[in-house]
């Protein structure tokens, strides 16, 4: 997750566009159905990237509609210009809406190349046969990406679809400055963690910064506890409703959980991760579990060097091994596998030198392909890279695992409710992932 | 506003009815020569309303309530899968969130029909007396109505924020423990909404009224003077029961608003965590990454439902009226 994908609430200006977006959706509806036997025939037999004609020009659809990411995207598609002389078009759309929309989009008419995340999230319209295969393009950068990052970017049908840009990683944020002057060490192991957060708050301080107004931030701790405890591949396979969610595993890291509550925030289902950035950066909290994208809220360079962050302890299984690091990259549309134009902007992507003029721009986040240059690296940005570096397994976020419906209506109001009173009802958690996943 | 809408829906129908009446002086002869050209007339002033009902009403309703007996995911057409009543099963007995969502939707109809609306009226009433800046406070009152849902976000955000609102900082506890959290805690949240829906529809109640007042015949109100009636019963006695017609209006107005309430919520959080309406689920649902459009389109069909209630009871009232 990432402040991209911000719900914050003023950010719903589609509802007036409801009727238009429904006709529109009925009308592409209807186009795609008369248009299925032509598109047949388009892909009948032909090698991929053999109708590739040679285009100097493709059109880029990006919802990174933030400044900083939106300026670096513009640094990218111009240095891919400069080297290529082939002309990108770019078309912003605000990041809710792309979100949003995505189905409507890429059954529409779609930009050649555009911003999307990997997981479950990306592989969900592979397999509706709304991307195109870049299988080509890993050729020449596959090199370039470990072996985490290749899984992360393969469709359901064993095919390559993803150019990973960047990522973050989730984990603990503290002020070093407090905790060096209070005497708090780093801990490791959940006993240890339990035992610092009751430290800090016989202290004085809100032990674990926590905000939920938004639904999601919780999933990440949720995400930890549940690949702590039971390992990466049932977190995996919980995500895609391969295991039940009405089993003792579940309610055990729910249970878990429940020691862990009493030193959050307890005001955390009334405010945003903005807020908890801020007040993690008064000192009131101790630190703070989120997304390395938390020091964007830190604009102060005195306060943004004091900040550090540390992994998510070990409970019961594989250590530390498994990271939660959100990917963010490029796909490429069905209409944009005939433009081989596109293709090579994809594989400029997955290049150091685009990762490079990407990063320039915004810092926040870490370039995936090896070789990117890390000179300018903050020591935090170090840490961070070595983290996912050092990850066995990395998983995306939970809405990016997960089937989005099961995410956005199910698990935020079940982990508002779990916060709320330490409640939660995992039978009734199954019933509702059972009647979800079957209708996709 | 597309209810408002509905309630003119008569008035086309209308149309052909002052037609004949022209026409009622002269004989059959004279309908026929009219004909040619009245025909095409009237098939476009029948035919292009119907058409709109067609696309806009009535092809949604009855696609919402096929889909609602469907698995679908928005995508391909060809992925609709037929699902009998699994969605209705999921609605009543799995979603957490629906039963909660009824209650909050007749705790919205009540407060808006005891406190919301009679304010409306108070506001009227006394907007209505010939008080100076009457004018002034009419539109103020009635800003609200106007205003955009992301300014509304904005301006209670500014009230209800924990620690730094001005709610919380009037009641001295801003930035302390006891600070009391307005959009967090499940227990006030619908509280604070339905505040804000009520300084909205009061507004909209007030300038109904107004006009209900001025329609009111000034020598009614002189009569009950000159029989010794005072004040209140002036009012209660002649003047609230004069303006039955928009008496309906604003019952029908009232209980459609508590069905449509909606942007409030959505504004505070997208209608979780205590702020559940069955309007918000029925979003959440439709709309974004997380559709599922069967189920979504069950939310919507129950909401219909109930809505044709009050819908079937206006309508039936208005017929009524018009025999005789």
């Amino acid at each position: 997750m990432s402040p991209n994908e911000d719900r914050s609430p003023l950010s719903f200006n589609h509802i007036g566009m409801d009727r238009r977006t429904l006709l529109k959706t009925l009308g592409i509806g209807a186009v795609s159905a008369a248009a299925l036997p032509m598109l047949a025939a388009c892909t009948g037999g032909t090698a991929p990237g053999a109708s590739a004609s040679a285009s100097t020009s493709l059109t880029f659809g990006s919802g990174s509609s933030d400044d900083v990411p939106k300026a670096a995207y513009k640094a990218v598609t111009d240095a891919f210009t400069a080297q290529s002389k082939i002309t990108v078009t770019t078309n912003v759309v605000p990041h809710n809406d792309f979100q949003n929309k995505i189905a409507t989009y890429l059954q529409g008419s779609p930009d050649d190349a555009f911003t999307w995340f990997a997981g479950y999230r990306m592989q969900y319209y592979a397999k509706q046969g709304l991307l195109s295969p870049i299988d080509d393009v890993w050729e020449k950068i596959g090199g370039g990406y470990s072996d985490a990052m290749k899984k992360a970017s393969t469709g359901p049908d064993g095919k390559m679809y993803f150019v990973p840009n960047y990522n973050y990683p989730w984990g603990f944020f503290y002020r070093k400055s407090l905790w060096t002057e209070k005497g708090y060490e780093v801990p490791t192991t959940f006993d240890a963690l339990k035992t610092l957060s009751a430290k800090m708050k016989a202290d004085g301080l809100i032990p674990i910064e926590f905000s939920d107004k938004d639904g999601w931030p919780a999933m990440g701790t949720f995400d930890y506890i549940n690949m702590r405890l039971n390992g990466y591949q049932f977190h995996m396979d919980l995500t895609a409703h391969k295991e039940s969610w009405d089993q003792t595993k579940v309610t055990a890291v729910f249970d878990t959980w429940k020691e862990l509550l009493p030193f959050q925030n307890p005001a955390a289902l009334g405010m945003t991760w903005q807020d908890s950035a801020i007040s993690l950066g008064q000192k009131k909290s101790g630190m703070f579990l989120l997304g390395s994208f938390v020091t964007q809220q830190f604009t102060d360079p005195a306060i943004l060097a004091d900040i550090d962050f540390f992994p998510f302890p070990e409970i019961a299984m594989e250590g530390q091994d498994a990271v939660e690091a959100p990917i963010d990259g490029l796909l490429l549309s069905k209409k944009g596998g005939k433009n081989q134009g596109a293709k090579d902007f994809l594989a400029f992507m997955g290049t150091p030198e685009g990762q490079d003029a990407y990063a320039k721009v915004d810092p926040s986040n870490i370039a995936t392909v090896k070789g990117a240059d890390t000179s300018s690296f903050s020591p935090l940005n170090k840490k961070c890279a070595e983290t996912i570096a050092n990850a066995k397994s990395i998983s995306q976020f939970f809405d990016r695992d997960a089937l989005p419906a099961m995410a956005t209506n199910v698990m935020i109001p079940a982990l508002q409710g779990f916060i709320k009173d330490g409640s939660i009802d995992v039978k009734n958690l199954e019933a509702q992932a059972k009647a979800l996943y079957a209708a996709q | 506003m597309s209810r408002t809408t509905d309630l003119s829906h008569p008035s086309p129908a209308g149309a052909p009815r002052s037609g004949r009446r022209r026409s009622a002086p002269g004989t059959n002869r004279k309908v026929r020569r009219l004909s040619t050209r009245d025909k095409v007339v009237l098939a476009f002033m029948v035919g292009i309303p119907t058409l709109i009902q067609l696309a806009f009403v009535w092809i949604p309703t009855v696609l919402s309530v096929f889909l609602s007996f469907t698995r679908w995911n928005g995508l391909a057409l060809s992925d609709i899968r037929a699902a009998g009543l699994a969605n209705y099963s999921y609605v009543f007995n799995d979603s957490p969130a629906f039963w909660p969502a009824v209650q909050h939707n007749i705790l919205w109809l009540v407060f808006l029909a005891v406190i919301a609306t009679p304010l409306g009226l108070l506001l009227a009433v006394l907007l209505d007396q010939k008080i100076r800046g009457s004018k002034i406070y009419q539109s103020i009152f009635f800003v609200p109505v106007m205003l955009s849902l992301a300014l509304i976000g904005i301006i209670w955000q500014l009230f209800y924020q924990k620690d730094n609102g001005l709610l919380n900082f009037l009641l001295g506890t801003a930035g302390t423990p006891q600070a009391v959290d307005w959009f967090g805690n499940s227990d006030v949240n619908i509280w604070a909404a339905l505040v804000a829906a009520t300084w909205r529809h009061a507004g909209y109640v007030m300038i109904l009224y107004l006009a209900g007042l001025k329609g009111v015949d000034a020598s009614l109100k002189e009569a009950a003077a000159l029989d010794g009636a005072n004040g209140r019963q002036t009012f209660f006695r002649i003047v609230f029961p004069a303006m039955a017609p928009i008496n309906i209006v604003i019952v029908v107005i009232t209980i459609i608003e508590s069905l449509r309430a909606f942007d409030v919520v959505w504004v505070i959080n997208k209608g979780t965590n205590g702020l559940e309406l069955i309007s918000a689920l029925v979003i959440t649902y439709l709309i974004g990454e997380g559709q599922s459009i069967g189920i979504g389109s069950a939310f919507a069909v129950i909401l219909l439902v109930i809505s044709l209630v009050p819908i079937t009871i206006y309508l039936s009232r208005t017929f009524r009226k018009e025999k005789f």
